[in-house]
């Protein structure tokens, strides 16, 4: 096995955890201080990425589509948390749910009906089409690159953001004690809508960022949403830090398992076996983390606060 | 309290007269086909009268039921695929095997709260679903046809249950009597104490109460009802495939109980019945039925708290 | 004066009963909701334009069809299946595109001895041992198609082959059809997690280094065209993709809106394509594309064949529909004309019918369509066929 095959599939690894971040950091927002269960962030991800493709269809230019498709969903993430989500942070978890179910069904069907069942497809924009060299020889997809560039500039804009600035102090205090939040005068009904449509917009960009390497689909925000839950709950909910390290952790192990189970299990197992297995486990894989992880920490790797 | 428990019981009797009848009622209006629908709100039923015992009456918000359902098909599925068709070792194992999964899941979701159960017990489920997936010889996603329906000989007795109406008396008789299994349980000893872990469980640990042994034992009971619904299921339709233990099946489950009422006995029959014709009305109306479907979910959890069997059901809750 | 009698009972009674069968229903189960409604969209509207081109009528009966909508689940698919066969004066069903759904679903038709015409799913236990008299289908059983991709390979001389395909029963189907007739060396297989993985970053570097000949590849609907962008862009656009199912008219206008000209020239086998030459194809293709703006799919194809061949036995039998034995009788001659030419069906009432090895290209409006390139298999016949007892 040569070096760089292995650090290839860590890249690999690393994009996908990339990728998941964004998703699981506005989950885990919303989460972590309005105590909201938001199954429908799955479906803000689809939308981003309808805008944006949308828009690259429009504009012929894919950046111009995500400068315009970015104010978009974070329009929309303020506008359904105004409509239907803000009434439900007082409910239990059960109640979020299930509304928020209901709200996939919905928000599915609209997308059908607005943008067909088909889906949009969009060209990769042609300065990132095309691979760049790396030391050990390694030959790597330009735009993959650029997906884990942006999140590591993300990543390090929501730290800097949450820790240095009065909104971060807002967030952090509302994360550990929201009652305090409030009693200082702070406007919470504000706070909670900006950290949403902080949270759709940060959605709305990975949708946004796999638009030209998948398509934009229905459905396609469900295939994702679970593991972005696995993610958060690996990490801690509330905790930014936390997600960014379970992101990258189920992503290069995810990305790992697909990459040597089988060679691994070959060696382990007769031929029949093995090949049977693999594909078995390596599914399994990221689900076996979370339950270990809540086995051995019932509250996560960086727990912000009990719950 | 006496008039709502009145209206409770007679709301509960109509509903149970309905299943009783729809047999002769509904070819008679020429819609034979509503028999099969009602048969399997019934099987519906009993799996949400199940999860409705951890969720309702124990404040565990398990989003995994769909696996115990599955785990139960598959076992009879799977007998029947090697030709052990004798109801008397299939439904046994199965409800074994669900209970076993219930009881190893249960033990170490149990470990956690909030919504990290929430989440465990989907990756458990996941994990069963996936399993499912796997499994080449049993049909991989494309499931496994059940060419016969369980046998039950013995002894010169010979019960077929291959006649759609003996089967349809049969889930209903069973439906009464998980109905009244768990009331005997929420009214006992047991049942107080599992209702008082929702509210204030630190409280009765302090008192020595074994709250962990007890809410794993629900959750085991609560496995085995969905493994039995499972096999009830699996029996009905004649095929199992592991779509019927994806999450979104664990997700309509819970909508049941959530519709009918939670911690209220008939509240996930109610509910079960209510989110089936519901479904099957709206989708014969139009393709985009999720349209409406979906708003009338969340206005239903927004201003119908207590669900739709709270209306009628909460004399039980309270007495 | 008797006879006269009973000759005028006869007409009375012949009367009678075509005055009782005047229309013909037919139900259609396929998928209209969730993303995989576009394949059942495409089937609807060949169903359409069949029955606009037959007239509304087979023989003398109205042709009346009955949509119904699996939701992609077996349950929701048997559940509807049961709707049209009990509360329906329901005469013959047909649909079906996914195997499961068609798996919980036939045993409802065919125990009320009603005939059954898949319009897509092709099973290996329906073909094998567990057909039945009264179920027919009229596209393919799954490892054809693969196995006559596997023939082009040999014909090519390519020698080392990776397989990439979805970890679910058709895909193994296909891994399995393409390696039972590929003679060189496999060396190394991807069955990925169905259908939530939608990357291939990990495979693919895999793929690199493994440096075979041609890749071998099996992905329906969305995750087609999502395989084949992240394959070019993966910089492996040098190496051969040999796919089935994976490029069809449904994927090819997603692919050509994002530029992916990398596709252009790849090659795939299938028993049909739009630019087959007979005049019921060319009807076929011509009118579908004026009525609808795009190519049908081969998903399209098949369902007008199904209602032709549905036509053809109605017409054989004068009309009674009701007559299963007559109408299976008239079913198994296959005596239709089909946009694939020539069709007959074997034992198991599945097609013997040709495959084809097929090229993506560009028409002369500037459309991505596929064009056939030769033949891969000729008149062949599924190897579940010898295990059916009919």
């Amino acid at each position: 096995m040569e070096i760089s095959f292995v650090v290839e599939q860590l890249l690999n690894g690393f994009q996908l955890g990339v990728l998941l971040f964004l998703l699981a950091a506005g989950l885990t927002l919303v989460f972590g201080i309005m105590d909201l269960v938001n199954l429908a962030h799955g479906s803000i991800y689809m939308i981003g990425a309808f805008f944006a493709a949308t828009m690259t269809l429009a504009l012929d230019s894919f950046i111009l589509g995500i400068i315009i498709a970015l104010p978009m969903t974070l329009v929309l993430g303020m506008v359904l948390e105004f409509i239907a989500l803000r009434t439900l942070y007082s409910r239990g978890h059960m109640d979020q749910v299930l509304a928020t179910f209901g709200l996939i069904l919905f928000l599915n069907e609209l997308v059908r009906i607005i943008w067909g069942p088909a889906g949009l497809a969009i060209p990769l924009p042609l300065l990132l089409d095309g691979s760049i060299s790396l030391p050990l020889g390694i030959v790597y997809p330009t735009y993959r690159m650029f997906i884990i560039l942006i999140g590591i500039i993300v990543a390090i804009g929501l730290y800097y953001l949450v820790s240095k600035t009065r909104l971060g102090m807002l967030i952090r205090a509302g994360a550990s004690n929201r009652t305090m939040v409030g009693a200082l005068g702070i406007n919470i009904r504000l706070l909670f809508t900006a950290v949403f449509g902080l949270g759709a917009m940060l959605a709305g960009l990975a949708g946004m960022l796999i638009a030209p390497i998948n398509q934009a689909q229905i459905g396609m925000g469900e295939d994702i949403l679970i593991l972005a839950f696995v993610v958060i709950v690996i990490g801690g909910i509330g905790s930014i830090r936390g997600a960014f390290i379970a992101a990258i952790v189920a992503g290069v192990i995810d990305t790992m398992g697909r990459a040597f189970l089988d060679v691994l299990l070959l060696a382990l197992l007769p031929a029949n076996a093995a090949e049977a297995a693999g594909p078995a486990l390596s599914s399994m894989l990221i689900y076996f983390l979370m339950a270990v992880v809540l086995i051995f920490r019932p509250q996560g790797l960086f727990p912000a606060r009990n719950g | 309290m006496r008039l709502k428990k009145n209206v409770q019981e007679i709301g509960v009797s109509c509903l149970f007269i309905l299943f009783a009848i729809i047999p002769i009622l509904a070819p008679a209006i020429g819609e034979a086909f509503y028999v099969d629908v009602f048969a399997r709100i019934m099987i519906w039923s009993i799996a949400a009268v199940g999860l409705n015992l951890v969720l309702g009456y124990g404040g565990m918000i398990s989003f995994g039921h769909a696996a115990y359902i599955g785990l139960g098909g598959y076992t009879i599925a799977i007998f029947s695929f090697h030709e052990i068709n004798n109801g008397f070792i299939q439904w046994p194992v199965a409800l074994l095997i669900s209970g076993l999964a219930a009881l190893l899941f249960g033990a170490l979701s149990l470990r956690t709260r909030g919504v990290y159960f929430i989440m465990i017990t989907l990756a458990f489920a996941q994990m069963v679903y996936f399993l499912g997936v796997s499994a080449d010889k049993y049909g991989s996603n494309d499931g496994l046809n059940i060419w016969n329906r369980s046998e039950f000989k013995i002894y010169g007795l010979d019960f077929s249950i291959d006649d759609n109406l003996t089967f349809y008396y049969l889930t209903f008789t069973i439906l009464i009597l998980i109905v009244f299994l768990v009331r005997r349980l929420v009214n006992s000893r047991f049942g107080m104490a599992i209702q008082g872990t929702r509210s204030n469980e630190s409280r009765l640990e302090m008192l020595g109460v074994p709250t962990y042994v007890y809410k794993l034992t629900a959750f085991v009971i609560s496995g085995v009802i969905c493994g039995l619904a499972g096999i009830l299921q699996a029996n009905f339709e004649r095929f199992v495939s592991p779509d019927m233990m994806d999450w979104p099946r664990s997700g309509e489950l819970m909508f049941m109980v959530i519709m009918g009422g939670m911690g209220t006995l008939m509240g996930p029959v109610l509910g079960a019945t209510a989110f089936l014709v519901l479904s099957e009305v709206l989708s014969s109306l139009t393709v985009h039925w999720h349209l409406i479907f979906g708003p009338l979910l969340i206005i239903l959890v927004l201003y119908a708290r207590g669900g739709l069997g709270g209306i009628i059901d909460r004399g039980q809750k309270d007495g | 004066m008797i006879k006269q009698f009973f000759t005028a009972a006869v007409i009375l009674i012949l009367m009678s009963t075509t005055a009782l069968a005047e229309s013909i229903k037919i139900g259609f189960v396929t998928t209209l909701t969730t993303g995989a409604a576009i394949i059942g969209v495409d089937q609807k509207k060949a169903v359409d334009l069949a029955v606009e081109h037959i007239g509304g009528k087979m023989g003398s009966l109205d042709v009346k069809i009955v949509y119904e909508d699996d939701e992609f689940n077996p349950q929701k698919g048997k559940q509807k299946t049961e709707k049209l066969i009990k509360s329906g004066d329901i005469d013959i069903v047909a649909g079906y595109i996914w195997s499961h759904v068609l798996l919980a679903s036939a045993p409802v038709v065919l125990n009320a001895n009603k005939i059954l015409i898949s319009a897509n799913a092709g099973p290996s236990p329906l073909a094998g041992k567990n057909c039945h008299k009264n179920f027919f289908n009229i596209s393919w059983q799954n490892d054809q198609t693969p196995m006559a991709l596997g023939e082009v390979l040999n014909q090519r001389g390519i020698k080392s082959l990776y397989i990439l395909a979805p970890n679910y029963a058709a895909g193994k189907d296909m891994v399995a059809g393409v390696e039972r007739t590929f003679k060189g060396k496999v060396v190394g297989k991807d069955m990925t997690t169905w259908p939530t993985q939608i990357d291939w970053s990990a495979e693919f570097t895999k793929v690199k280094s493994a440096k075979p000949e041609a890749v071998f590849t099996f992905y329906p609907g969305k995750h087609g065209a999502a395989f084949l962008k992240q394959y070019a862009q993966a910089g492996l656009s040098s190496t051969p993709l040999y796919s089935v199912y994976t490029l069809d008219s449904l994927s090819l206008p997603r692919l050509q809106q994002a530029k992916m000209t990398g596709v252009l020239g790849t090659t795939m086998t299938q028993f049909w394509s739009p630019d087959m030459d007979n005049a019921q194809n060319k009807r076929f293709v011509a009118d579908f594309k004026k009525k609808y703006g795009s190519y049908p799919s081969f998903y399209a194809a098949q369902a007008y064949d199904s209602i032709f061949l549905i036509k053809s036995a109605v017409e054989a039998t004068g009309g009674k529909v009701s007559d299963t034995n007559a109408m299976r009788a008239a079913l198994e001659k296959a005596n239709f004309p089909s946009v694939r030419g020539k069709v007959r069906f074997g034992n198991n009432h599945f097609p013997i019918q040709n495959f084809y090895s097929r090229e993506v290209v560009v028409d002369s409006e500037g459309k991505w369509t596929t064009k056939i390139t030769g033949v891969a298999l000729k008149d062949h016949q599924d190897v579940y066929a010898k295990h059916c007892k009919l």
